[in-house]
Protein backbone atom coordinates (compact mmCIF):
# COMPACT_ATOMS: atom_id res chain seq x y z
CA UNK A 1 0.00 0.00 0.00
CA UNK A 2 2.66 2.43 1.05
CA UNK A 3 4.95 1.48 -1.81
CA UNK A 4 2.12 1.95 -4.29
CA UNK A 5 1.40 5.38 -2.82
CA UNK A 6 4.98 6.43 -3.16
CA UNK A 7 5.04 5.18 -6.74
CA UNK A 8 1.99 7.28 -7.50
CA UNK A 9 3.61 10.27 -5.91
CA UNK A 10 6.77 9.77 -7.95
CA UNK A 11 4.87 9.46 -11.25
CA UNK A 12 2.83 12.55 -10.48
CA UNK A 13 5.92 14.45 -9.50
CA UNK A 14 7.78 13.62 -12.71
CA UNK A 15 4.76 14.59 -14.80
CA UNK A 16 4.73 17.98 -13.09
CA UNK A 17 8.46 18.49 -13.59
CA UNK A 18 8.36 17.57 -17.28
CA UNK A 19 5.42 19.92 -17.81
CA UNK A 20 7.50 22.70 -16.29
CA UNK A 21 10.46 21.90 -18.51
CA UNK A 22 8.31 21.84 -21.65
CA UNK A 23 6.71 25.16 -20.81
CA UNK A 24 9.89 27.09 -20.07
CA UNK A 25 11.06 27.90 -23.69
CA UNK A 26 7.83 29.80 -24.27
CA UNK A 27 9.17 32.65 -22.11
CA UNK A 28 11.45 34.46 -24.47
CA UNK A 29 8.88 35.90 -26.82
CA UNK A 30 9.82 38.84 -29.07
CA UNK A 31 13.25 39.14 -30.60
CA UNK A 32 15.03 37.31 -27.80
CA UNK A 33 15.26 33.57 -28.38
CA UNK A 34 16.99 32.50 -25.20
CA UNK A 35 18.98 33.89 -22.30
CA UNK A 36 21.43 32.33 -19.91
CA UNK A 37 24.18 33.12 -17.42
CA UNK A 38 27.69 32.65 -18.80
CA UNK A 39 30.74 33.19 -16.62
CA UNK A 40 30.36 34.74 -13.15
CA UNK A 41 29.76 38.21 -14.56
CA UNK A 42 28.16 37.43 -17.93
CA UNK A 43 24.67 37.27 -19.35
CA UNK A 44 24.36 35.66 -22.78
CA UNK A 45 21.43 36.69 -24.99
CA UNK A 46 20.53 34.91 -28.24
CA UNK A 47 18.35 36.78 -30.74
CA UNK A 48 15.78 35.25 -33.05
CA UNK A 49 16.60 37.58 -35.88
CA UNK A 50 20.03 39.17 -36.42
CA UNK A 51 20.38 42.61 -34.84
CA UNK A 52 22.60 45.49 -35.91
CA UNK A 53 25.98 44.80 -34.36
CA UNK A 54 27.02 48.40 -33.78
CA UNK A 55 23.79 49.35 -31.99
CA UNK A 56 23.56 46.19 -29.92
CA UNK A 57 27.17 46.67 -28.86
CA UNK A 58 26.50 49.94 -26.98
CA UNK A 59 26.58 49.22 -23.27
CA UNK A 60 24.44 52.21 -22.25
CA UNK A 61 21.44 50.78 -24.09
CA UNK A 62 21.03 48.09 -21.44
CA UNK A 63 19.54 48.47 -17.97
CA UNK A 64 19.93 45.37 -15.81
CA UNK A 65 18.65 44.75 -12.28
CA UNK A 66 17.75 41.85 -10.03
CA UNK A 67 14.04 41.11 -10.03
CA UNK A 68 13.86 41.51 -6.26
CA UNK A 69 15.75 44.86 -6.21
CA UNK A 70 14.49 46.98 -9.13
CA UNK A 71 16.12 50.11 -7.66
CA UNK A 72 19.70 48.84 -7.83
CA UNK A 73 20.93 48.96 -11.42
CA UNK A 74 23.84 46.70 -12.26
CA UNK A 75 26.22 48.61 -14.56
CA UNK A 76 27.06 46.89 -17.85
CA UNK A 77 30.74 47.42 -18.59
CA UNK A 78 30.99 45.85 -22.03
CA UNK A 79 28.79 44.20 -24.66
CA UNK A 80 30.27 41.76 -27.12
CA UNK A 81 28.08 40.95 -30.14
CA UNK A 82 28.82 38.04 -32.46
CA UNK A 83 29.52 39.07 -36.06
CA UNK A 84 26.26 37.63 -37.40
CA UNK A 85 24.29 39.60 -34.82
CA UNK A 86 22.44 36.69 -33.24
CA UNK A 87 24.24 36.58 -29.96
CA UNK A 88 25.27 39.21 -27.43
CA UNK A 89 27.32 38.79 -24.27
CA UNK A 90 26.77 41.39 -21.54
CA UNK A 91 29.66 41.77 -19.10
CA UNK A 92 29.37 43.32 -15.64
CA UNK A 93 31.89 44.80 -13.25
CA UNK A 94 31.00 42.42 -10.40
CA UNK A 95 29.97 38.76 -10.39
CA UNK A 96 26.20 38.31 -10.58
CA UNK A 97 24.05 36.62 -7.99
CA UNK A 98 22.94 33.86 -10.32
CA UNK A 99 20.41 32.39 -7.89
CA UNK A 100 17.99 35.27 -8.43
CA UNK A 101 16.30 36.26 -11.67
CA UNK A 102 17.70 39.30 -13.50
CA UNK A 103 15.62 41.65 -15.61
CA UNK A 104 17.23 43.18 -18.71
CA UNK A 105 15.75 46.19 -20.45
CA UNK A 106 17.26 46.96 -23.86
CA UNK A 107 16.60 50.20 -25.77
CA UNK A 108 16.53 50.28 -29.54
CA UNK A 109 17.79 46.78 -30.20
CA UNK A 110 16.60 45.09 -33.39
CA UNK A 111 14.48 48.10 -34.38
CA UNK A 112 12.28 47.90 -31.26
CA UNK A 113 12.10 50.95 -29.03
CA UNK A 114 12.41 48.90 -25.86
CA UNK A 115 12.30 45.23 -24.99
CA UNK A 116 12.40 43.67 -21.57
CA UNK A 117 13.28 40.09 -20.75
CA UNK A 118 14.31 38.11 -17.71
CA UNK A 119 17.34 35.91 -17.23
CA UNK A 120 17.19 33.08 -14.75
CA UNK A 121 18.60 29.65 -14.23
CA UNK A 122 16.55 26.70 -15.38
CA UNK A 123 13.86 25.99 -12.81
CA UNK A 124 14.67 22.29 -12.69
CA UNK A 125 18.24 23.12 -11.81
CA UNK A 126 17.04 25.47 -9.10
CA UNK A 127 14.79 22.77 -7.62
CA UNK A 128 17.69 20.33 -7.62
CA UNK A 129 19.80 22.95 -5.89
CA UNK A 130 17.20 23.23 -3.13
CA UNK A 131 17.24 19.44 -2.77
CA UNK A 132 21.03 19.08 -2.71
CA UNK A 133 21.33 22.02 -0.38
CA UNK A 134 18.96 20.49 2.18
CA UNK A 135 20.54 17.06 1.71
CA UNK A 136 24.26 17.90 1.93
CA UNK A 137 25.27 21.54 2.10
CA UNK A 138 22.85 22.47 4.87
CA UNK A 139 22.36 18.97 6.25
CA UNK A 140 20.02 19.40 9.20
CA UNK A 141 21.99 17.15 11.53
CA UNK A 142 25.61 17.98 10.75
CA UNK A 143 25.46 21.64 9.81
CA UNK A 144 22.33 22.92 11.56
CA UNK A 145 22.61 20.74 14.68
CA UNK A 146 18.93 19.81 14.77
CA UNK A 147 17.24 16.52 15.61
CA UNK A 148 20.14 15.37 17.74
CA UNK A 149 18.20 13.53 20.49
CA UNK A 150 16.64 11.17 17.99
CA UNK A 151 19.83 11.08 15.95
CA UNK A 152 21.91 9.75 18.85
CA UNK A 153 19.10 7.56 20.10
CA UNK A 154 18.51 5.60 16.90
CA UNK A 155 21.96 5.46 15.31
CA UNK A 156 23.26 2.47 17.27
CA UNK A 157 22.26 -0.16 14.66
CA UNK A 158 21.98 0.12 10.89
CA UNK A 159 18.55 -1.51 10.94
CA UNK A 160 17.03 1.03 13.33
CA UNK A 161 18.80 3.84 11.50
CA UNK A 162 17.22 2.85 8.20
CA UNK A 163 13.75 2.41 9.75
CA UNK A 164 13.87 5.76 11.50
CA UNK A 165 15.15 7.55 8.43
CA UNK A 166 12.46 6.16 6.13
CA UNK A 167 9.59 6.79 8.54
CA UNK A 168 10.88 10.27 9.22
CA UNK A 169 11.11 11.12 5.52
CA UNK A 170 7.53 10.00 4.86
CA UNK A 171 6.11 11.92 7.82
CA UNK A 172 8.07 15.06 7.04
CA UNK A 173 7.02 15.11 3.37
CA UNK A 174 3.33 14.64 4.20
CA UNK A 175 3.30 17.04 7.15
CA UNK A 176 5.20 19.80 5.38
CA UNK A 177 2.99 19.54 2.29
CA UNK A 178 -0.06 20.07 4.50
CA UNK A 179 1.69 22.88 6.34
CA UNK A 180 2.38 24.59 3.01
CA UNK A 181 -1.29 24.50 2.01
CA UNK A 182 -2.40 25.81 5.38
CA UNK A 183 0.29 28.47 5.48
CA UNK A 184 -0.36 29.79 1.96
CA UNK A 185 -4.15 29.69 2.01
CA UNK A 186 -5.09 30.25 5.65
CA UNK A 187 -2.31 31.70 7.79
CA UNK A 188 -0.99 34.24 5.28
CA UNK A 189 -4.27 35.62 3.92
CA UNK A 190 -5.70 36.07 7.42
CA UNK A 191 -2.46 37.43 8.96
CA UNK A 192 -2.22 34.62 11.47
CA UNK A 193 1.55 34.30 11.18
CA UNK A 194 1.97 34.18 14.94
CA UNK A 195 0.14 30.83 14.98
CA UNK A 196 2.86 29.19 12.87
CA UNK A 197 4.36 27.12 15.67
CA UNK A 198 1.03 25.84 16.97
CA UNK A 199 -0.29 24.98 13.51
CA UNK A 200 2.88 23.34 12.22
CA UNK A 201 3.49 21.16 15.25
CA UNK A 202 -0.21 20.31 15.40
CA UNK A 203 -0.18 19.15 11.78
CA UNK A 204 2.88 17.04 12.45
CA UNK A 205 1.31 15.26 15.40
CA UNK A 206 -1.80 14.77 13.31
CA UNK A 207 0.23 13.19 10.52
CA UNK A 208 2.03 10.93 12.95
CA UNK A 209 -1.27 9.85 14.48
CA UNK A 210 -2.81 9.27 11.04
CA UNK A 211 0.13 7.24 9.71
CA UNK A 212 0.07 5.24 12.93
CA UNK A 213 -3.64 4.42 12.64
CA UNK A 214 -3.58 3.68 8.91
CA UNK A 215 -0.45 1.56 9.04
CA UNK A 216 -1.74 -0.44 12.02
CA UNK A 217 -4.84 -1.48 10.06
CA UNK A 218 -3.42 -1.75 6.55
CA UNK A 219 -0.10 -3.41 7.07
CA UNK A 220 0.44 -4.82 10.58
CA UNK A 221 3.76 -6.41 9.58
CA UNK A 222 5.21 -3.11 8.49
CA UNK A 223 3.73 -1.45 11.55
CA UNK A 224 5.52 -3.91 13.80
CA UNK A 225 8.90 -2.95 12.42
CA UNK A 226 8.32 0.78 11.89
CA UNK A 227 5.67 1.66 14.49
CA UNK A 228 8.13 2.41 17.29
CA UNK A 229 9.81 5.14 15.27
CA UNK A 230 6.58 7.03 14.69
CA UNK A 231 6.47 8.28 18.28
CA UNK A 232 10.05 9.50 18.00
CA UNK A 233 9.34 11.62 14.92
CA UNK A 234 7.44 14.16 16.99
CA UNK A 235 10.41 14.60 19.34
CA UNK A 236 12.66 15.51 16.41
CA UNK A 237 13.31 19.22 16.03
CA UNK A 238 13.68 18.89 12.25
CA UNK A 239 9.93 18.35 11.81
CA UNK A 240 9.27 21.87 13.07
CA UNK A 241 12.36 23.44 11.50
CA UNK A 242 11.39 22.43 7.94
CA UNK A 243 7.96 24.14 7.86
CA UNK A 244 9.40 27.21 9.59
CA UNK A 245 12.11 27.44 6.92
CA UNK A 246 9.48 26.92 4.24
CA UNK A 247 7.44 29.81 5.64
CA UNK A 248 10.35 32.21 6.09
CA UNK A 249 11.70 31.54 2.58
CA UNK A 250 8.24 31.79 0.97
CA UNK A 251 8.84 28.61 -1.00
CA UNK A 252 6.31 27.48 -3.58
CA UNK A 253 5.00 23.93 -3.52
CA UNK A 254 7.76 22.28 -5.57
CA UNK A 255 10.48 23.98 -3.60
CA UNK A 256 8.76 22.91 -0.38
CA UNK A 257 8.60 19.32 -1.62
CA UNK A 258 12.30 19.41 -2.48
CA UNK A 259 13.18 20.93 0.89
CA UNK A 260 11.26 18.28 2.81
CA UNK A 261 12.66 15.44 0.68
CA UNK A 262 16.14 16.83 1.22
CA UNK A 263 15.60 17.17 4.96
CA UNK A 264 14.30 13.60 5.25
CA UNK A 265 16.95 12.17 2.95
CA UNK A 266 19.65 14.12 4.75
CA UNK A 267 18.50 12.74 8.10
CA UNK A 268 18.47 9.20 6.67
CA UNK A 269 21.97 9.73 5.26
CA UNK A 270 23.28 11.11 8.54
CA UNK A 271 21.74 8.22 10.52
CA UNK A 272 23.12 5.62 8.16
CA UNK A 273 26.65 7.06 8.14
CA UNK A 274 26.61 7.41 11.93
CA UNK A 275 25.28 3.90 12.57
CA UNK A 276 27.95 2.40 10.30
CA UNK A 277 30.64 4.06 12.38
CA UNK A 278 29.04 3.32 15.74
CA UNK A 279 28.77 -0.40 14.97
CA UNK A 280 32.55 -0.40 14.56
CA UNK A 281 33.27 1.88 17.51
CA UNK A 282 31.64 -0.70 19.75
CA UNK A 283 34.43 -3.13 18.87
CA UNK A 284 37.16 -0.56 19.41
CA UNK A 285 38.92 0.04 22.71
CA UNK A 286 37.44 3.33 23.84
CA UNK A 287 38.56 4.82 27.20
CA UNK A 288 36.06 3.88 29.89
CA UNK A 289 34.55 7.35 30.58
CA UNK A 290 34.03 7.96 26.85
CA UNK A 291 32.08 4.77 26.15
CA UNK A 292 28.62 5.24 24.69
CA UNK A 293 27.39 8.76 24.14
CA UNK A 294 30.59 10.85 24.56
CA UNK A 295 32.45 9.03 21.79
CA UNK A 296 29.35 9.24 19.60
CA UNK A 297 29.41 13.01 19.98
CA UNK A 298 33.06 13.16 18.99
CA UNK A 299 32.38 11.01 15.91
CA UNK A 300 29.50 13.30 15.02
CA UNK A 301 31.84 16.27 15.36
CA UNK A 302 34.16 14.71 12.80
CA UNK A 303 31.24 14.15 10.45
CA UNK A 304 30.22 17.77 10.93
CA UNK A 305 33.71 18.89 9.94
CA UNK A 306 33.61 16.62 6.90
CA UNK A 307 30.26 18.07 5.87
CA UNK A 308 31.76 21.56 6.00
CA UNK A 309 33.52 20.47 2.82
CA UNK A 310 30.20 20.65 0.99
CA UNK A 311 29.78 24.36 1.68
CA UNK A 312 29.97 26.39 -1.48
CA UNK A 313 29.06 23.42 -3.62
CA UNK A 314 27.17 24.68 -6.65
CA UNK A 315 25.93 22.29 -9.29
CA UNK A 316 23.68 24.45 -11.44
CA UNK B 1 -0.06 9.33 43.30
CA UNK B 2 1.90 11.99 45.05
CA UNK B 3 5.60 12.44 45.15
CA UNK B 4 7.35 11.98 48.48
CA UNK B 5 10.04 14.55 47.71
CA UNK B 6 9.87 18.08 49.05
CA UNK B 7 10.20 21.13 46.84
CA UNK B 8 13.95 21.55 47.38
CA UNK B 9 14.63 17.93 46.45
CA UNK B 10 12.52 18.34 43.31
CA UNK B 11 14.54 21.34 42.22
CA UNK B 12 17.95 19.80 42.91
CA UNK B 13 16.88 16.58 41.21
CA UNK B 14 16.55 18.48 37.95
CA UNK B 15 19.87 20.26 38.38
CA UNK B 16 22.03 17.35 39.56
CA UNK B 17 20.70 13.78 39.50
CA UNK B 18 18.65 14.13 36.32
CA UNK B 19 20.36 17.03 34.56
CA UNK B 20 18.67 17.16 31.13
CA UNK B 21 21.86 17.83 29.19
CA UNK B 22 24.61 15.87 30.91
CA UNK B 23 22.65 13.02 32.51
CA UNK B 24 19.56 12.41 30.38
CA UNK B 25 21.26 13.60 27.16
CA UNK B 26 18.02 15.13 25.93
CA UNK B 27 17.54 18.36 24.02
CA UNK B 28 21.10 18.44 22.83
CA UNK B 29 20.49 20.51 19.71
CA UNK B 30 20.89 23.99 21.25
CA UNK B 31 23.72 22.74 23.47
CA UNK B 32 25.68 21.96 20.31
CA UNK B 33 24.27 24.62 18.03
CA UNK B 34 24.31 27.99 19.76
CA UNK B 35 26.10 27.66 23.10
CA UNK B 36 29.10 29.59 21.79
CA UNK B 37 28.80 32.27 24.47
CA UNK B 38 27.46 32.42 28.03
CA UNK B 39 24.83 34.99 27.07
CA UNK B 40 23.38 32.79 24.31
CA UNK B 41 23.22 29.84 26.69
CA UNK B 42 21.60 31.97 29.38
CA UNK B 43 18.93 33.39 27.07
CA UNK B 44 17.88 30.05 25.66
CA UNK B 45 18.05 28.54 29.14
CA UNK B 46 15.62 31.18 30.42
CA UNK B 47 13.28 30.54 27.49
CA UNK B 48 13.27 26.79 28.19
CA UNK B 49 12.81 27.41 31.92
CA UNK B 50 9.78 29.57 31.20
CA UNK B 51 8.19 27.07 28.81
CA UNK B 52 8.90 24.11 31.10
CA UNK B 53 7.44 25.74 34.23
CA UNK B 54 4.31 27.08 32.56
CA UNK B 55 3.61 23.90 30.57
CA UNK B 56 4.06 21.76 33.69
CA UNK B 57 1.66 23.93 35.68
CA UNK B 58 -0.90 24.07 32.86
CA UNK B 59 -0.93 20.31 32.34
CA UNK B 60 -1.05 19.70 36.07
CA UNK B 61 -4.06 22.03 36.33
CA UNK B 62 -6.06 20.37 33.55
CA UNK B 63 -4.84 16.79 34.00
CA UNK B 64 -8.27 15.52 35.10
CA UNK B 65 -9.90 16.68 31.85
CA UNK B 66 -7.41 15.15 29.40
CA UNK B 67 -8.46 11.90 27.80
CA UNK B 68 -5.46 9.51 27.99
CA UNK B 69 -5.58 8.75 24.27
CA UNK B 70 -5.08 12.33 23.19
CA UNK B 71 -2.65 13.30 25.91
CA UNK B 72 0.43 13.59 23.65
CA UNK B 73 -1.23 16.03 21.19
CA UNK B 74 -2.51 18.00 24.18
CA UNK B 75 1.01 18.29 25.58
CA UNK B 76 2.32 19.37 22.20
CA UNK B 77 -0.28 22.08 21.76
CA UNK B 78 0.23 23.35 25.33
CA UNK B 79 3.98 23.59 24.78
CA UNK B 80 3.44 25.24 21.38
CA UNK B 81 1.28 27.91 22.99
CA UNK B 82 3.87 28.80 25.62
CA UNK B 83 6.67 28.70 23.03
CA UNK B 84 4.72 31.18 20.92
CA UNK B 85 4.41 33.44 23.97
CA UNK B 86 8.14 33.42 24.74
CA UNK B 87 9.03 33.65 21.05
CA UNK B 88 6.99 36.81 20.52
CA UNK B 89 8.19 38.29 23.83
CA UNK B 90 11.86 37.77 23.04
CA UNK B 91 11.40 39.08 19.50
CA UNK B 92 9.79 42.24 20.89
CA UNK B 93 12.08 43.04 23.83
CA UNK B 94 15.43 41.44 23.01
CA UNK B 95 15.70 41.67 19.21
CA UNK B 96 19.51 41.43 19.13
CA UNK B 97 19.75 38.26 21.19
CA UNK B 98 16.71 36.83 19.41
CA UNK B 99 18.37 37.31 16.03
CA UNK B 100 21.41 35.37 17.24
CA UNK B 101 19.36 32.44 18.50
CA UNK B 102 17.51 32.27 15.23
CA UNK B 103 15.27 29.30 14.82
CA UNK B 104 16.24 27.67 18.12
CA UNK B 105 13.62 29.46 20.24
CA UNK B 106 10.82 28.14 18.04
CA UNK B 107 12.34 24.70 18.14
CA UNK B 108 11.84 24.46 21.91
CA UNK B 109 8.43 23.10 20.93
CA UNK B 110 10.01 19.80 19.86
CA UNK B 111 12.32 19.44 22.87
CA UNK B 112 12.02 15.94 24.22
CA UNK B 113 12.79 17.04 27.77
CA UNK B 114 9.63 19.13 28.16
CA UNK B 115 7.26 16.50 26.77
CA UNK B 116 8.99 13.87 28.89
CA UNK B 117 8.49 15.81 32.13
CA UNK B 118 4.84 16.39 31.29
CA UNK B 119 4.32 12.71 30.59
CA UNK B 120 6.29 11.41 33.57
CA UNK B 121 5.54 14.02 36.20
CA UNK B 122 3.04 16.80 35.58
CA UNK B 123 0.16 14.59 34.47
CA UNK B 124 0.24 12.69 37.77
CA UNK B 125 1.30 15.20 40.39
CA UNK B 126 -0.18 18.22 42.14
CA UNK B 127 0.26 21.75 40.81
CA UNK B 128 2.94 22.91 43.32
CA UNK B 129 4.99 19.73 42.86
CA UNK B 130 4.83 20.16 39.08
CA UNK B 131 5.91 23.75 39.46
CA UNK B 132 8.99 22.79 41.47
CA UNK B 133 9.81 19.91 39.12
CA UNK B 134 9.50 22.18 36.09
CA UNK B 135 11.67 24.78 37.81
CA UNK B 136 14.31 22.14 38.59
CA UNK B 137 14.38 20.76 35.05
CA UNK B 138 14.45 24.23 33.52
CA UNK B 139 17.27 25.29 35.84
CA UNK B 140 19.15 22.08 35.08
CA UNK B 141 18.94 22.88 31.38
CA UNK B 142 19.94 26.49 32.02
CA UNK B 143 22.95 25.43 34.11
CA UNK B 144 24.02 22.95 31.44
CA UNK B 145 23.78 25.58 28.69
CA UNK B 146 25.67 28.16 30.75
CA UNK B 147 28.43 25.69 31.64
CA UNK B 148 28.93 24.71 27.99
CA UNK B 149 28.74 28.35 26.93
CA UNK B 150 31.29 29.27 29.62
CA UNK B 151 33.77 26.61 28.50
CA UNK B 152 33.38 27.46 24.83
CA UNK B 153 33.60 31.21 25.30
CA UNK B 154 36.54 31.03 27.71
CA UNK B 155 38.62 28.58 25.71
CA UNK B 156 37.42 29.67 22.28
CA UNK B 157 37.65 33.45 22.45
CA UNK B 158 39.33 33.98 25.82
CA UNK B 159 36.39 36.02 27.08
CA UNK B 160 33.48 35.82 29.51
CA UNK B 161 30.25 37.72 28.82
CA UNK B 162 32.05 39.36 25.94
CA UNK B 163 34.83 40.81 28.19
CA UNK B 164 38.33 39.71 27.33
CA UNK B 165 39.73 38.00 30.43
CA UNK B 166 42.54 35.78 29.18
CA UNK B 167 44.06 38.11 26.62
CA UNK B 168 44.68 35.24 24.22
CA UNK B 169 42.61 32.51 22.55
CA UNK B 170 43.66 29.07 23.79
CA UNK B 171 41.44 26.98 21.50
CA UNK B 172 39.93 29.14 18.79
CA UNK B 173 38.46 25.96 17.38
CA UNK B 174 35.90 25.81 20.22
CA UNK B 175 33.76 28.67 18.96
CA UNK B 176 33.37 27.16 15.50
CA UNK B 177 29.89 25.68 15.14
CA UNK B 178 31.02 22.13 14.40
CA UNK B 179 33.14 22.07 17.56
CA UNK B 180 29.92 21.94 19.60
CA UNK B 181 29.89 18.16 19.21
CA UNK B 182 33.48 17.88 20.46
CA UNK B 183 32.90 20.17 23.45
CA UNK B 184 29.77 18.32 24.58
CA UNK B 185 31.38 14.91 24.01
CA UNK B 186 34.55 15.86 25.90
CA UNK B 187 32.57 17.38 28.79
CA UNK B 188 30.36 14.31 29.08
CA UNK B 189 33.43 12.10 29.15
CA UNK B 190 35.03 14.39 31.74
CA UNK B 191 31.98 14.24 34.02
CA UNK B 192 31.82 10.45 33.65
CA UNK B 193 35.48 10.27 34.63
CA UNK B 194 34.97 12.42 37.73
CA UNK B 195 31.95 10.36 38.72
CA UNK B 196 33.81 7.09 38.21
CA UNK B 197 36.85 8.15 40.22
CA UNK B 198 34.54 9.51 42.94
CA UNK B 199 32.71 6.18 43.10
CA UNK B 200 36.01 4.27 43.23
CA UNK B 201 37.23 6.36 46.15
CA UNK B 202 33.93 5.78 47.92
CA UNK B 203 34.38 2.02 47.66
CA UNK B 204 37.91 1.96 49.12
Amino acid sequence: MMIKNRLNLAVWFWAAISALVLCSPAWGAGIVASTSFGEDNEIIVEFRTPVEVAIAGEAQRYRVFEETDPDILLPVTEVEVADDGTRATLRFADPLNTTSAHVVNAQGIGGLESTTFTVSKSYLGYLLTVLISALLIKNFVFTKYLGLCVFFGTSKRKETAKGMGVVFTIVVVVAVSMSWVLYQYVLKPFHLDYLQIVVFIGLTSLTVQAVDTVLRKVNPVLFKSFGVFLVLVIANCVVIAVPLLMASNEYNYFETLMLSLGAGGGFLLALYLMSSVRERVELARVPEPFKGLPIAFIVAGQFAMAFLGFSGLQLF
Amino acid sequence: MATDKNSLQLVTNGILQENPIFKLALSMCPAVGISTTVVNGLMLGIAVLFVQVFSSVTISLIKDFIHPRIRIPTYTLTIATWVTVIDLTLAAYFPAAYAQMGIFVKIIVAFAIITMRLEMFACKESVPASFWDGLGMGLGFLVGMVVIGFVRELLGSGAIFGYDVLGFKPLLFFILPSAGFFVVGLMMGFFNWIEASYAKRGKK
